[in-house]
């Protein structure tokens, strides 16, 4: 094709496709309703920092001198049911995923777009209808809705609250489907299984998490709307049911739900470290059979939530050990992130320092799981702030830092401009630390014996607390200092271009912003991590050399 | 590959399409025995903690209705699965008649299902107040027996509206049948809910009956 050839007008981008509101909310097109589920979640995001922000301030102080006990309770239950279920569940998958995943394989769009934009509907549906009886209502359960208290005696809007989280099941569910079944039928000629890039593997083990355990959910709080409903002796232990029944499905899918948050992480760290240390993923099969391992494994270790319930000392021990085996696929990733970066030429951009903040906090997170899947120190840390310090660890220190550093990383491609780099890097410098400032105490208040889920506290912990509650007005801050700048960026960000970080993912041999049907000319397929350019590294940034 | 109507975005080739609709189901359905899979695990461990009371119970259901809604919903698997057949072999309108009969049979198993469940209110076998069973067993047999089969008629309504839509959308266009992958998606869903049942039988009419 000559250059004479080209059509006069341009293609419009994904943006301009169409103008009007309806034009949105009728889209089938897999990078819109990736926008569609960023402003969403980003909403349920701020409903539950702000809870969480109340809890904070509240806990500044050993008295309860700001909220009563009740509505402490029920704002972090509202904090852990929107967290879990209405942003980090969703967050990568529903957004990056949705928007990169047929880009990186080559395709025009998901399998099922009219799939995918039903699992929109059902997303914003359910959380807003959950949102709304817990603000109306209240729960006060804690997001594990534990029985008989969920059933027997809470007098909050159990039974509406997990209808919603139900309804929200299915909307995951239908985007793993579609994901699974986008990647075994639209990969473009030549994209083979062992070259597609970790984001994509990543992608699909957290498909196949999300499509074997949230069924398992969906029964389990059904069961509870049952019991409440109409008083079925279901989990009631005075009518011969069995309230450790309710535990272990619950941790069922629970537990995998975790590396539903995580695996998605990985995945976008993995992109980020080899393009900033140009260099190729090391032992990428490794890596792919470590996710496929720890979504495997993570089936298999539900238990290590209930080692003081009264379940069998045995299963203790088989727990305790599986547990520790998902400790060793983690490991080989976080060795082989590591040997990447070894005589890499590595860029600190933004989101090269977010994906550092994830190899550091996942780590730490990690380790001190092994902690808690050890019987012994596990009895001694239940139900403590150990425990919050280390699930924040991963799902926020991890998770979170991942997702901002994805969102930096694509911002180009999303939408066509580029982020102000210096601001960006002192918001990650800034939610790093803010970060460690909130939780690191949390482990050692927790591990000196302050319980969690505490509205009134001894004095003596009163000092991890206000260091805590500073912490967190750190991280608020450079929450919100990524949502100034990237709408700054909106209107007068540099225009990107369709590689600005000369990386090697097929997403990037797109236009940026994307056109409706991603590719102008089909992509070249080749190894997603050829960063060995005889040439040698070219200068990244201008502004940073 | 001639453009074909059936065709939808994002693809090009009505039979890839075909195996990915094929494809998406199957991996649905794990999801959809994995739904039941909670049910199942509940019953067996209060089966095994109370068996005596299960047998008992399980002896309280109608093994009429029971078996008369398992030979019905068997034959409606027959009449999907050969809907699907003809369709295959060019024969459009016997497809459809038997698409309707597998539509039939299954309003006939919501009938039946109903007149079961009115049979059994009117036995107080509900869980609660004026439950007809004593003993902490029979309740949680009963409350399982509500909960499994109340879900299982749900897959059935829901198997049902997917059916009509495929009637109604093949009655003027019969190649809808051969087409983009609805009928294969639709029979395996159908399947499902027909092997769901099978696994409840046993469960909940048959266990308890073994000794006379």
């Amino acid at each position: 094709m000559t250059d004479a050839a080209l059509p006069a007008r341009p293609v419009p981008d994904y943006l301009h496709h169409g103008h009007t509101i309806w034009s949105w909310l009728s889209t089938t097109d897999h990078k819109r309703i990736g926008i569609l589920f960023a402003v969403s979640i980003t909403l349920f995001f701020t409903i539950g920092a702000v809870a969480i922000a109340v809890v904070r301030l509240e806990l500044l102080t050993p008295a309860g001198d700001l909220v009563s006990d009740d509505t402490y309770n029920k704002l972090f239950t509202l904090h852990g049911i929107v967290m879990v279920w209405f942003f980090l569940v969703p967050s990568i998958p529903v957004t990056f995923g949705n928007f990169l995943l047929p880009l990186m394989i080559g395709a025009k769009d998901l399998a099922f777009p009219r799939i995918n934009l039903l699992s929109w509907y059902l997303y914003l549906g359910g959380a807003a209808f959950t949102v709304a009886t817990i603000i109306a209502g209240g729960v006060d359960t804690g997001w594990t809705f534990y029985t008989p208290y969920s059933t027997m005696f809470s007098n909050g809007a159990v039974l509406t609250a997990v209808a919603g989280v139900i309804v929200v099941g299915f909307s995951s569910v239908m985007t793993g489907v579609n994901f699974i079944a986008t990647t075994h039928m639209l990969r473009a000629p030549g994209m083979t299984w062992f070259r597609l890039p970790l984001f994509v593997w990543a992608m699909y083990a957290t498909s196949l998490v999300m499509v074997l355990a949230t069924p398992v959910l969906a029964m389990t709080l059904l069961l509870i709307m049952a019991e409440r409903w109409f008083e079925l002796p279901i989990f009631d232990p005075s009518r011969g049911g069995d309230p450790l029944l309710f535990q272990h499905l619950f941790w069922f899918y629970s537990h995998p739900a975790v590396y539903i948050m995580v695996l998605p992480a990985m995945g976008v760290a993995s992109e980020i470290i080899a393009c900033f240390a140009r260099r190729r993923l090391f032992g990428y099969a490794f890596m792919v059979y470590a996710l496929i391992g720890i979504a495997v494994i993570g089936f298999f270790v539900w238990g290590h939530h209930m080692f003081v319930s009264g379940q069998s000392p045995y299963a203790n021990v088989v727990f305790s050990f599986l547990s520790f085996m998902v400790a060793v696929p983690s490991a080989i990733k976080v060795f082989n992130w590591t040997a990447t970066l070894y005589r890499g030429s590595i860029v600190f951009t933004a989101p090269m320092l977010y994906a550092f903040s994830f190899l550091g906090l996942f780590t730490i997170g990690g380790l001190t799981g092994l902690f808690l899947a050890t019987v012994p120190i596990d009895i001694h840390v239940t139900d403590t702030y150990f425990v919050v310090a280390h699930f924040h660890y991963i799902m926020v220190g991890a998770s979170v830092s991942a997702f901002f550093g994805g969102l930096h990383f694509w911002w180009p491609k999303i939408t066509g401009r580029l982020y102000p780099e210096l601001w960006a890097r002192f918001a990650a410098v800034l939610m790093f630390f803010g970060f460690n400032l909130t939780f690191f105490p949390q482990f050692v208040m927790g591990y000196l014996g302050m319980p969690r889920r505490y509205h009134v506290y001894p004095p003596e912990f009163q000092v991890y607390h206000v260091l805590s509650t500073g912490g967190a007005a750190l991280l608020g801050g450079a929450y919100l200092m990524p949502l100034a700048y990237l709408v700054w960026s909106l209107f007068y960000g540099r225009r990107a271009g369709a590689n600005p970080w000369e990386a090697q993912g097929l997403e990037w041999q797109a236009p940026s912003p994307p056109p409706h049907d991603n590719f102008l000319t089909p992509p070249r397929v080749g190894d997603p991590y050829d960063y060995h350019p005889p040439e040698g590294p070219a200068a990244l940034m201008d502004d940073a050399a | 590959m001639t453009a074909s109507p059936f065709l939808r975005p994002p693809w090009d080739n009505l039979n890839r399409q075909h195996q990915a609709v094929s494809l998406g189901m199957w991996i649905f359905l794990v999801s959809e025995i994995l739904l039941f899979a909670g049910l199942f695990a509940g019953y067996g461990v209060y089966r095994h903690l109370y068996p005596a009371s299960f047998a008992k119970a399980s002896a309280q259901t109608d093994i009429v209705f029971g078996t008369v809604n398992t030979a019905i919903l068997m034959t409606s698997s027959l009449s999907i699965a050969l809907a699907g057949g003809l369709a295959r072999a060019r024969l459009p309108r016997l497809a459809w008649y038997c698409l309707l009969a597998t539509l039939v049979l299954g309003a006939a198993f919501l009938v039946v299902k109903g007149f079961e469940y009115r049979e059994d209110i009117d036995k107080h076998l509900f869980p609660g107040p004026q439950f007809a069973l004593g003993g902490t067993g029979p309740a949680l047999f009963f409350s399982f027996y509500w909960i499994m089969t109340g879900v299982h008629a749900a897959h059935v309504s829901g198997g049902l509206a997917a059916i009509a839509r495929l009637l109604i959308a093949s009655r003027n266009e019969p190649a809808w049948l051969s087409g983009g992958g609805s009928e294969e998606a639709t029979a395996l869903y159908w399947h499902l809910v027909d092997v769901i049942w099978i696994v409840l039988y046993p469960l909940l009419y048959l266990n308890g009956r073994t000794h006379g």
